[in-house]
């Protein structure tokens, strides 16, 4: 059986059943089994390609590869708590009468859509399909982003479409730059978008255009990563959208986006010489760290907090990446994993918090380890390891980055360092009288699945104290495909 | 100068007629006749496409033209005056700026656009390649329409104009787009649409108005 057709498979099957037949009883449990189907898929697919190398699908329309496959089985694996959380959540919602049985089904066929729109962006080998795809995941989340229909969610969801759509079609205009500076090389047959075809050319890409193209690919995916400035979107669509699809967007969607950026620098950095590309996304990522870390002790929606701390980390791992070389990129593979893993996990938390004191207001949150000291418990720890508290694994791949940075570039140091001090003491700060503190919240109607927070926390721990070898050859393997 | 070939001409032709029908609609201050000049947009579009599969004999063009004619000449803008007539909204467009003023910065925005592709046009052997300015202009100008614009429906006439630019770009620069890669990308804007048609009635019930200056109480403070 090829674990591959099963992975794309069960989301697009079980999205289509669930457009059907979302509103039966079993079509949340349809939706975890679906999710962790396509876990499973992953999980074997990711076996097959440690042991075997890379290979193909269908003809060389699709090309898997140890870089690939590592967002795949981490796109499933959040895919798959994330729908286990949803399942009580949504529940909830709908006896707080937030939300009604069809939108429900909206939700659950949109999500496994979603998961099926983001997983062919990671997998398919042809940059003009990866366009398609990014695409198609704007529009299946956007419909979500609206789904309570309050006036502030509506903003949101129209921000979200609007900006991202301008963003998108930058990252068009680059993919058609590109094509035409393949199409010299390769001429006009249809592999001239084939990235296994691109990366065996790259040194001979016309370097001008392939600059060109590459800002705005750069300018046009990094909108859907969220990098300042045209990260406006994301603190908005996080905070209105509900809890489940904020983990989604946010541990998941930035980093399909991120990674399509980082298949671009490949070529980009074959073809021009000097390090243009890492140069402009160390500018890049180092503007956004610094704008959302500024931005972070403004905010008084929780939601919208954590969701700055999504730009700051992307503008991290995009600074990361940037810098390039094994070590860089090993880190920011690792950073990535690292906070998609505890930024869902926090997501997840908040979402209980939120539900149990009915407001999302920071200040109007109080003392959640009285009411539920586990809820209480997983957000506190969830934002010490978000924050880069030693021994989590956010400590060991912001050092590495820190380490490298001083080593190669010295004058970011500071500019690193600064921001990450202003952003643990605005998160910090603010998650703290949350946590701790006088109460007056009540009991909910469907107990909270709380394991999916603590499943995520506990691997973020494990790799900060010991990364399996198996792991880090995997990693080593993926940073070593960046150059 | 050596002659252009007769064929060029046309097609430098019917790429001049889009970046005017772009003009024409940065200035346009209603949404039917807006509507209307997108449906034009796309059906020159459609033509100078079918002009290049003809003088190049790229048959994979045909197509393109074929589905250009089919979606953005006659699909979206029957969808877009549905919704209009359905939403029962005539108003005038409303400008953040005067319209004027647009115009003048819509000029400057063309002039940096034929200079951004030039080096790229010289590179370029296509017959086409005189065209790719105009390609990136028309995705200026519909750029500036959407951040001027306060109303929903001709914001997104502006993002479908941006599309059809891009559209202008692609063929200039390459031919086009390897197939599966155009399919798609029309498959994209066609849901797009569809959600936007869906998403116009949500704003409306909850705002009784399609004024996107309403919404902005989503603010940083």
């Amino acid at each position: 059986m090829d674990f591959f057709i099963l992975m794309l498979g069960f989301p697009l099957v079980s999205g289509l059943l669930l457009t059907v037949f979302g509103e039966r009883a079993w079509a949340p449990n349809l939706n975890i089994v679906a999710s962790l189907g396509t876990f499973l898929a992953s999980a074997l697919l990711t076996v097959e390609i440690v042991a075997y190398g890379p290979r193909f699908a269908f003809g060389e329309m699709f090309f898997i590869d140890s870089l690939n496959v590592f967002f795949v089985s981490l796109t499933a694996f959040v895919g798959l708590t994330t729908s286990i959380f949803s399942s009580p959540y949504m529940k909830n919602e709908q006896e707080h009468g937030r939300l009604s049985i069809p939108r429900l089904r909206l939700y659950k066929s949109m999500f496994q859509l979603f998961m099926f729109t983001m997983l062919s962006a990671l997998t398919t080998n042809n940059l003009g399909v990866l366009w398609v795809a990014m695409e198609a995941a704007t529009l299946t989340t956007v419909l979500l982003v609206s789904l309570y229909r309050t006036p502030a969610s509506l903003e949101a969801a129209w921000k979200y479409f609007i900006l991202c759509g301008v963003g998108i079609a930058q990252a068009l205009f680059g993919t058609i730059l590109l094509y035409f500076a393949a199409e010299r090389v390769l001429g006009e047959t249809g592999n001239a978008l084939l990235w296994t075809h691109l990366v065996e050319v790259k040194g001979q890409l016309e370097p001008t255009i392939m600059a060109l193209s590459f800002i705005f690919l750069l300018v046009g995916y990094g909108t859907k990563v969220g990098l300042a400035p045209l990260h406006n979107w994301l603190p908005d669509a996080h905070a209105e959208g509900p809890t489940p699809v904020s983990a989604v967007l946010s541990g998941l969607l930035l980093n399909v986006a991120l990674y399509a950026i980082l298949r671009c620098k490949v070529l980009a950095d074959g073809a021009i010489p000097g390090g243009f590309a890492g140069n402009l996304m160390m500018g890049f990522g180092l503007f956004t760290l610094v704008t959302a870390a500024f931005f972070l002790s403004r905010q008084k929606d929780i939601k919208r907090m954590f969701a700055y701390s999504s730009i700051e980390h992307m503008g991290i791992v995009t600074f990361a990446f940037g810098m390039g070389g094994a070590v860089a990129n090993f880190a920011g593979l690792l950073h990535m994993t690292m906070h998609s893993l505890t930024k869902s996990a926090i997501f997840f938390a908040v979402g209980h918090a939120t539900q149990k004191t009915g407001t999302q207001l920071m200040e109007d949150i109080r003392g959640l380890i009285k009411i539920n000291p586990v809820i209480g418990w997983g957000l506190m720890l969830g934002t010490l390891a978000i924050l880069g508290m030693p021994p989590f694994g956010v400590f060991a791949s912001e050092f590495m980055i820190l380490t490298h940075a001083m080593k190669y570039h010295p004058w970011a140091t500071p500019i690193l360092l600064t921001a990450l001090g202003v952003a643990f003491a605005a998160i910090f700060g603010k998650v703290q009288p949350m946590v701790f503190g006088e109460t007056h919240a009540k009991p909910l109607p469907h107990a909270p699945a709380i394991t999916p927070v603590f499943v995520h926390l506990s691997i973020v721990l494990m790799i900060g104290l010991y990364i399996p070898p198996y792991l880090t050859r995997w990693f080593h393997e993926a940073a070593r495909m960046l150059g | 100068m050596s002659a252009v070939p007769f064929s060029a001409q046309i097609i430098n032709l019917f790429a001049s007629v889009i970046l005017l029908l772009a003009f024409a609609m940065l200035g346009q201050r209603r949404v039917m006749p807006l509507i209307n000049l997108f449906a034009y947009q796309g059906l020159v579009l459609a033509m100078s496409t079918a002009v290049v599969a003809f003088t190049t004999h790229q048959h994979h063009l045909y197509w393109s033209a074929g589905l250009t004619l089919l979606l953005k000449a006659l699909l979206l803008p029957w969808i877009l005056h549905r919704l209009v007539r359905r939403l029962n909204v005539k108003w005038d467009v409303e400008s953040l700026i005067a319209i004027p003023t647009t115009m003048l910065v819509g000029v400057g925005l063309v002039i940096v656009a034929f200079n951004v592709a030039l080096p790229i046009s010289q590179l370029s052997n296509t017959i086409t390649r005189g065209t790719l300015g105009i390609a990136l202009a028309t995705v200026m100008l519909a750029f500036l329409m959407m951040i001027t614009r306060t109303k929903a429906i001709p914001q997104v006439v502006g993002f479908l104009a941006m599309e059809n630019g891009l559209f202008l770009a692609a063929t200039s620069a390459t031919y086009g787009m390897p197939m599966v890669v155009e399919l798609g990308i029309a498959l994209d804007v066609l849901v797009g649409a569809i959600i936007l048609g869906v998403f116009f009635f949500q704003i409306r019930e909850q705002f009784d108005s399609l004024d996107i200056r309403n919404m902005e109480k989503l603010k940083d403070s």
